[in-house]
């Protein structure tokens, strides 16, 4: 666990203690201090500092889409030249639909595409069009381009550290 | 596809998801207090988030960590899985403690898995362990720069 290393061991614990999920009681956090043995003053004032610094984005549902009828899902790719791979990919990520947008490195000659964008809608057809009117837009910057959908999700469980249990973490 | 799509769901339980994808305040009783926003009950906001979540509307509740903030490494890597040993390749990925989330694709590269580690000298040991375990060449595809990451959806 040397990766988390400049987190204090107290905050470790927490991250440990919540990343399954919060406790679905009516005092969570006092349920946390519980469990890691931390006053529950001090479980929220950590976890409201962790929020401010960023290691947590929020405490927040995360829905299957595909259950609220998000049933295409596609990853777009993009090939776009280097020099131009920012300002595109700004201009993707406001694009209506798309949810977000990263540039990640080329693996030639497998793979030529630098710029991921996932676009979600009702339906196949509706992210189809709506690709194809991002594709118009970009031209001529775009050598080429692609569409995964997703057609099972083989595993979603979030992010975990990989570590001992809360129980089994030292102070 | 997992699941049953397109589940049938309450007015109460959309308004619920909608507002607890922009989190939940940390506080003494923050179901109450969402609830108080919602014109629900405590006891309501918590039986409606553990149906939920059993009907798999949900697949998780809890904090989202960001990997590279908590020290952590985090990258986007695929493979190709011949069809008749889909399901095997599929276990043996699955299995590592460290995918955190896998999906098929329709492309000759057809899962795609998101790897995330406490020690970033760790991805590259899992990348190799997967590529070893599988057969198959895993392409890592780490992200390079971000232009936003705002995901919602309305439920």
């Amino acid at each position: 666990m040397n990766g988390i290393a400049e987190l204090e061991n107290a905050d470790r614990r927490l991250v440990l203690a919540t990343q399954a999920g919060l406790p679905l009681v009516e005092r969570p956090f006092a349920a946390i201090a519980d469990a890691t043995g931390l006053p529950v003053a001090e479980v929220m004032d950590r976890l409201v500092r962790l929020q401010r610094l960023g290691v947590i984005r929020r405490i927040a549902a995360i829905p299957n889409h595909y259950r609220l009828g998000y049933l295409a899902n596609a990853m777009t790719v993009w090939n776009v030249g280097d020099d131009m791979a920012d300002a595109i990919g700004r201009r993707i990520a406001d694009w209506p639909g798309v949810s977000h947008c990263y540039r990640r490195p080329r693996q030639m000659p497998l793979w030529p595409f630098n710029l991921f964008a996932m676009l979600h809608g009702r339906d196949r057809s509706t992210v189809e069009a709506e690709v194809a009117a991002l594709a118009a837009a970009l031209h001529p910057h775009v050598r080429e381009h692609a569409m995964l959908f997703s057609t099972r999700i083989l595993k979603k469980t979030g992010l975990r550290l990989a570590g001992a249990p809360p129980e089994a973490a030292s102070p | 596809m997992t699941g049953r799509a397109g589940a049938v769901l309450a007015e109460a339980d959309r308004r619920l998801i909608d507002r607890l994808q922009d989190g939940l305040p940390i506080v003494d009783r923050p179901f109450a207090a969402v609830g108080a926003e919602l014109g629900l009950a405590e006891a309501e906001v918590l039986d409606r988030l553990r149906a939920l979540l059993e009907r798999g509307v949900l697949s998780r509740f809890g904090p989202l960590f960001d990997a590279a903030r908590l020290g952590g490494a985090l990258t986007l890597a695929a493979l190709h899985a011949p069809e008749a040993e889909f399901e095997r390749l599929a276990d043996l990925v699955n299995r590592h403690a460290e995918v955190a989330h896998n999906y098929r694709r329709d492309h000759e590269l057809n899962m795609w898995f998101v790897v995330a580690t406490g020690e970033p000298g760790r991805l590259e040991a899992v990348i190799a362990e997967i590529a070893a375990e599988t057969g198959q060449a895993v392409l890592n595809l780490p992200k390079l720069a971000e232009y936003r990451l705002d995901l919602r959806f309305k439920a």
